[in-house]
């Protein structure tokens, strides 16, 4: 599936992956391919994508996620 | 100059366009979620007061010599404060907050308070940086020091033109699009996570914090647009100048010459004779 994490400022990550978690607000939740169209709040904390073994961590400061047809669009601030 | 404002509007124009679908993406969830939910108008940024309190912000540069950048801005504020709201303003509600230096500089100079004056702001415009003013902006809306916050900025068109704005920052305007897409439903069942209302509740506040910085953004890339046209125009005046400058001079050296010529001449003729 297809991950993209922006900010107002600039795009962290932009790429595929197998695997991401996010900070939601209600808990951490994880998002594999397939997933149903979800669109969530999350809040502050890391978001980790695991892409082939290996795993990339990004520090959010709340923001919401879009997940549509395998494209998960994460607007974090 | 007119490359260094090149180079810096390069540098700008980027940052909007990076932001630009960041804006458009997140206004297309807020949109989607607010249909969806009964009452999307009951928010604490949205509540309508009547305007007697006003704070007009207005966004301008640091730095000069970008044609009528700033003086736009100023000229606007002052309409706004002489014409819509005069009645506020004779009982002294109307309270103005300077964003760049020039602005303040040029509102003071003609006799009009300004409350708050935040000058460091372009040195380092990154989101993070813009989040204390709006969050600033958020609370004394809430607190009701002011019922109507207003921004005045130059918005960014293109890297010769720039549009003035005047937009209500704040209580937020109910979108005006409802209407347009009123058939058009989300594009998939989504699954919302905790629920529609925390979703929206949670992103309003964003989405008001990235209107500050969007306009912040656009009148950067908008001043130095401006300059570079301002300094595009004062190089090809200069050559201009140069051009007459030097056909002036070398048909004074030449008129000078032909007089000595005929004064010789003239001289050995009446010698001759």
């Amino acid at each position: 599936m297809n991950v993209e994490i922006i900010t107002p400022d600039k795009t962290l990550y932009k790429g595929e992956a197998e695997l991401v978690q996010l900070p939601g607000i209600d808990g951490s939740f994880e998002i594999l391919e397939n997933h149903a169209p979800l669109i969530s709040a999350l809040a502050e904390g890391k978001v980790k994508i695991k892409k082939s073994g290996n795993e990339q961590f990004f520090d959010i400061n709340g923001g919401v996620i879009e997940v549509l047809n395998n494209k998960v669009l994460i607007l974090a601030q | 100059m007119k490359m260094v404002a090149a180079a810096k509007l390069r540098k700008a124009q980027n940052a909007i366009i990076t932001l630009r679908p960041y804006a458009a993406k997140l206004n297309e969830i807020m949109q989607n979620l607010s249909k969806s939910v009964d009452s999307p108008d009951e928010n604490i940024y949205s509540a309508k007061r009547p305007a007697d309190k006003v704070l007009i912000v207005a966004i301008t540069s640091n730095r000069g010599l970008c044609g009528g950048f700033n003086i736009n801005v100023v000229k606007r504020v002052i309409s706004l404060i002489k014409e819509e709201y005069s009645s506020q303003y004779m009982l002294g509600n109307v309270k103005i907050m300077a964003i760049g230096k020039k602005g303040d500089e040029m509102l003071r100079a003609k006799g009009y308070a300004v409350e708050e004056a935040i000058n460091d702001i372009f040195d380092k415009l990154t989101f993070e940086n813009t989040v204390p003013i709006a969050e600033k902006l958020m609370k004394l809306f809430v607190y009701k020091e002011f019922d109507r916050i207003v921004l005045v900025y130059n918005r960014f068109k293109n890297a010769a033109v720039q549009i003035l704005e005047t937009e209500q920052y704040l209580p937020v305007k109910a979108s005006d699009e409802n209407e347009d897409n009123n058939g058009q439903d989300l594009k998939a069942d989504y699954i919302f996570e905790p629920g529609k209302e925390e979703i929206l509740e949670s992103l309003i506040p964003k989405a008001i914090k990235l209107q500050l910085y969007k306009a912040l953004l656009d009148s950067f890339a908008a001043e130095h647009g401006a300059r570079m046209t301002a300094m595009h125009k004062a190089t090809d005046n200069a050559d201009q100048l140069i051009k007459d400058l030097n056909l002036a001079y070398n048909k004074a050296r030449q008129a000078a010459i032909t007089k000595e010529i005929l004064e010789i001449v003239s001289g050995a003729e009446a010698l001759k004779g």
